[in-house]
This record gives structure tokens, C-alpha cells and sequence, in this order.
């Protein structure tokens, strides 16, 4: 028992240990202006590309699932004209970063596993360092910078379409559109928006270092690569909600 | 510089590996020469893929010294070994080509890394090389399109890019065709004898060589049985080193299957 529990300390401790290690490692390479820009474009066309119509559709449906039940309650107990305001809070606060790291950590940090996972397991990731070539500069830091530039811009996107999704569906059920629109002009404040935004940089950064550290840490084939992948997706996730907390509490909390 | 000039290219002294407190090498020591193609030979599964990863910085010893032309790079930092991994080469067993590059993306990759080339010498310098490996015009081929053999020759030409002083292969021929096999040891024999290379090559196939090594080496139980030309071999009285040339299912170096 003991044994066990100071296993999963260790492997804790290893695993954080890893993720300091390579976010120090990238840091030196952004330092020392050893980034290379083509790569990193690619990372950032494909990481957006591919999050895109997912992120969308997620935050418009949820806006509309949203709208279903506050806008009922809000029309019953005369409250209405602020439906708008209030949900735009929600969205541009909660749920638009929130689902969005949760998006693309299982589209984009499943990937990044699975890419890493089987170049470390065919050896391609030793030929790399074999060709003096470093993995964190080729591999990792690309994928770090999309992930943290990239994420803001989707999020800004989603936002907009958990607003839309909310707003289709509230004016079924007796918000007026105009009040639907003088009310976020009216509750929201910049604060919001950007403080979500803000909270979505850190996301990225644990989508890309969780995402490529199990990749590079796959071993015993194809199936260590499925694990690493899993792995990547669960622990991302689960780090995306608890600092998502923290985030919230420090942003939005004074 | 002039000092690690006249060093000999490898140089290992009391290298131990273990893993999990199981020696794989046990205090090992090699001094392989300029120019000199030298093989360790052993059983799968005795540490003859750690040696060269070793050599290569890819794993880091337990204890003992790695000098490479002259230097210690067994705390070395990863930057530094950078350096001299320019001046060595590896071709790995799987050939491990970047799958989603072309064969001449491959061959380009560490030129486009290291050198500052225009376009125009940068394709030249590429058919060259894959040229030099019987590959020539191959250019366009995803690596999934090429078989063993081809992949390997590749990996060579890969290996050969920067120019590097010393060049290792893990079991260049394993999984080749017996013809294949041939044209292999042709052809690291023809690259040490054009460009003076420093070979190691790990293999289990003790035909392949007799035809290809100056020297060789026999890997059991974590130490070298014998090392001196495999001509002299046949005169060893080591029971380990008569089995592992005769190939005979009995003997010491038979045993309970042993997980790596």
C-alpha cells in the first residue's frame, strides 16, 4: 500500500518534473531566437484548421442547450432582458475557454501524442538526436507556440458562437433581440472577455507540454503509443479544469 | 585542437549499463582506430544496441568513460554533444527515415539543420549521396515505398551527410535478403575505403562479418569474450565464442530465457 502510494508520488513528481524540464527548454530555444518560423506556422494552420468547425459547433450547441433552460426561467420570473448580458458572462468567463481547452485538447493534444508516440517508438525521435538535432526544438516548441496562440484566437470564435447559438434559440422562447444585445453591452466588460482569453493561453500550454511529454515517453509499441495517447487526452483534461478553477478564482475573484 | 586529432575516434574505459541494478555491460573497454571497421558480435538481447547508443550520447553510462575523437562525453550537456554528433553517423536497425518526409527530404533533412547551402547545391549534395548507396534518382520515394534493404541505404546516405568521421550501424543487415546482405557489407567496406570512416558495426551475423570487419569483438554476459581479427577466432578455446561461430544450440551462451 505504501509501495503503491509512493509509486504514484513519484511518477507525479516525474511526470511534473518533465513538463518544467521541457517548458524550460523551450523557453531557452524562444531566448535565444532558435524557432523555426515555417514550423511553427504549419503547427499553428493545422492545430486551428483542425479545431475549428469542432470548436464552433461545441460552443453553439451548448449555447443553445444554455439558452434552453435560462432563458425559460429568466422570461418566467420577469428577467428577460438580461438573458443576454448574462449569458455572454458565462460564455465569455466559463464556458467558451473552458470547452474550448477541453476541445482541442482532445483533438489536438490526442494528435500530438500520437504523432510523437510513434516517431519516439520507430526510433525516428533518437535519429533526430542522432543528426544533432534537438527534439524539443524540432518537435516540441512548434506545437507549443501554436497551441498557446492559437487557442485565444479559437476561443475569441467560439465565444461568438456560444453568443449566437444562445441567442437563435432564446428568441423562441420570448427574449427580444434587442435586449438580447443592449444586455451585453450593458453587463459585460472587457474584463471578462479578456480575463477568459488570458485563461486559455495557460490551457494551450498544458494541451502541447502534457500532449508531446506522453508521446515522448511512449514505449513498447503500438499499443504504448494508444496508451500515451489516452493518457495525454485524460491528464490534459483534468489539468485544464483544476486551472481553470485557479484561474478563475485569481482573475475574477477580487 | 591538435591534441584530439591524434586521439583514436572511440575510446571506452570501464563502461558499465545497468538497468534496474542488471548490468548489461559490465566494465567494457574498447579502443576502436582511425579508419578501422570493428564489429561486436553477440546474441540478441546482450547490449550490443546500448553500446552504440552509448556511443552516440542517446543513453547515458552507470559508470566508466566514452572518449569521442578525444573527448569525454559521459557528462557531457546535450548541446555539447550536439557538436560532435555532426562528426558521427547512425544507422539504426529500423533505418528510422522520417516517414512523413521523402527519401530525399530525408537524405536533405540534416543539410537543411547544420549547413547554409543554396537550393541548387543542396540537391546535388543530396543525389550524391544517394548515389554513393546505389539510390540514385530515388528522390521522390516516401520512405513506405522503399523495402529493408533500400531503407537502410537510405539511412546510410542520411548517416553520410554532414561528412562524419565515424559512422555506426546497428545490424545492417538483418532482415536482408542473403544478396542484399552482400551488397551491404560492399558496400561500408567502399565507404571506408572513399572517405577513410571510422565503422562500428553491432550484428549477430557472423558471415557478414568475416567479409566486413578489420576487427571484432564477441559481447556475453555484459563483457567482451575476445577482441583481434576473426581470423584469429577459430583458435579461441572459450566454449561462449566456438558456440556463438558455430551457431550450436548448446553451449554457455545457451540459457533460460533472460527479458531484457
Amino acid at each position: 500500500m505504501v509501495r503503491a502510494i509512493g509509486r504514484q508520488v513519484l511518477a507525479a513528481l516525474d511526470f511534473t518534473g518533465d513538463q518544467i524540464l521541457l517548458l524550460v527548454a523551450s523557453a531557452g530555444y524562444i531566448v535565444r531566437g532558435r524557432v523555426g518560423l515555417r514550423r511553427v506556422l504549419r503547427q499553428m494552420a493545422i492545430t486551428g484548421t483542425d479545431s475549428l468547425p469542432i470548436v464552433t459547433t461545441t460552443l453553439f450547441l451548448v449555447g443553445m442547450a444554455w439558452g434552453w433552460h435560462t432563458a425559460t426561467y429568466m422570461v418566467r420570473f420577469g428577467a428577460a432582458d438580461y438573458f443576454g448580458g448574462g449569458t455572454a458572462l458565462a460564455i465569455a468567463r466559463e464556458l467558451g475557454p473552458a470547452l474550448c481547452g477541453v476541445v482541442v485538447a482532445a483533438r489536438v493534444g490526442s494528435a500530438f501524442a500520437a504523432e510523437l508516440g510513434t516517431m519516439t517508438v520507430t526510433e525516428q525521435v533518437d535519429a533526430l538526436r542522432a543528426l544533432a538535432v534537438s527534439p524539443v526544438r524540432h518537435l516540441v516548441l512548434p506545437r507549443l507556440i501554436a497551441c498557446v496562440t492559437v487557442l485565444p484566437i479559437l476561443t475569441i470564435v467560439a465565444d461568438a458562437s456560444g453568443l449566437l447559438g444562445a441567442f437563435f434559440l432564446s428568441t423562441h422562447f420570448g427574449v427580444s433581440s434587442g435586449a438580447y444585445i443592449s444586455s451585453i453591452q450593458q453587463l459585460l466588460d472587457p474584463i471578462d472577455l479578456y480575463g477568459g482569453i488570458a485563461k486559455t493561453i495557460v490551457f494551450g500550454l498544458i494541451i502541447a507540454l502534457v500532449g508531446c511529454r506522453q508521446g515522448l515517453r511512449a514505449t513498447g509499441g503500438a499499443a504504448g503509443v494508444g496508451r500515451a495517447t489516452v493518457s495525454a487526452v485524460v491528464l490534459s483534461i483534468v489539468l485544464i479544469y483544476a486551472a481553470n478553477f485557479i484561474l478563475t478564482a485569481a482573475i475574477f475573484g477580487a | 585542437m591538435s591534441m584530439t586529432s591524434t586521439a583514436p575516434p572511440i575510446q571506452i574505459e570501464q563502461l558499465t549499463y545497468a538497468v534496474d541494478g542488471r548490468p548489461i555491460l559490465d566494465s567494457v573497454g574498447l579502443t576502436v582506430q582511425q579508419g578501422e571497421i570493428f564489429a561486436v558480435m553477440g546474441r540478441s538481447g546482450t547490449g550490443k544496441t546500448t553500446l552504440l547508443r552509448l556511443i552516440m550520447g542517446l543513453a547515458r553510462p552507470t559508470s566508466g568513460q566514452i572518449r569521442v575523437n578525444g573527448v569525454d562525453i559521459t557528462g557531457l550537456p546535450e548541446r555539447d554533444l550536439d557538436e560532435l554528433r555532426k562528426d558521427m553517423g547512425m544507422v539504426f536497425q529500423s533505418a528510422a527515415l522520417f516517414d512523413s518526409l521523402t527519401v530525399g527530404e530525408n537524405v536533405a533533412f540534416p543539410l537543411v539543420e547544420h549547413r547554409r547551402l543554396p537550393e541548387s547545391d543542396l540537391a546535388e549534395r543530396v543525389s550524391d549521396l544517394l548515389e554513393m548507396v546505389d539510390m540514385a534518382g530515388t528522390e521522390p520515394l516516401m520512405p513506405a515505398q522503399l523495402s529493408g534493404g533500400m531503407r537502410k541505404r537510405v539511412a546510410v546516405a542520411r548517416a553520410l551527410a554532414l561528412e562524419p568521421h565515424i559512422i555506426l550501424y546497428d545490424e545492417p543487415t538483418a532482415g536482408l535478403d542473403p544478396i542484399s546482405a552482400t551488397a551491404s557489407d560492399e558496400l561500408i567496406r567502399r565507404l571506408r575505403d572513399t572517405t577513410g570512416v571510422t565503422s562500428v558495426i553491432v550484428s549477430h551475423d557472423v558471415q557478414s562479418l568475416r567479409r566486413v570487419s578489420d576487427r571484432a569483438a564477441v559481447l556475453h554476459n555484459g563483457r567482451f569474450l575476445v577482441v583481434g581479427p576473426m581470423a584469429e577466432f577459430a583458435a579461441s578455446q572459450d566454449p561462449a565464442v566456438v558456440q556463438f561461430l558455430s551457431g550450436s544450440p548448446e553451449g554457455p551462451m545457451s540459457g533460460p530465457y533472460q527479458p531484457d
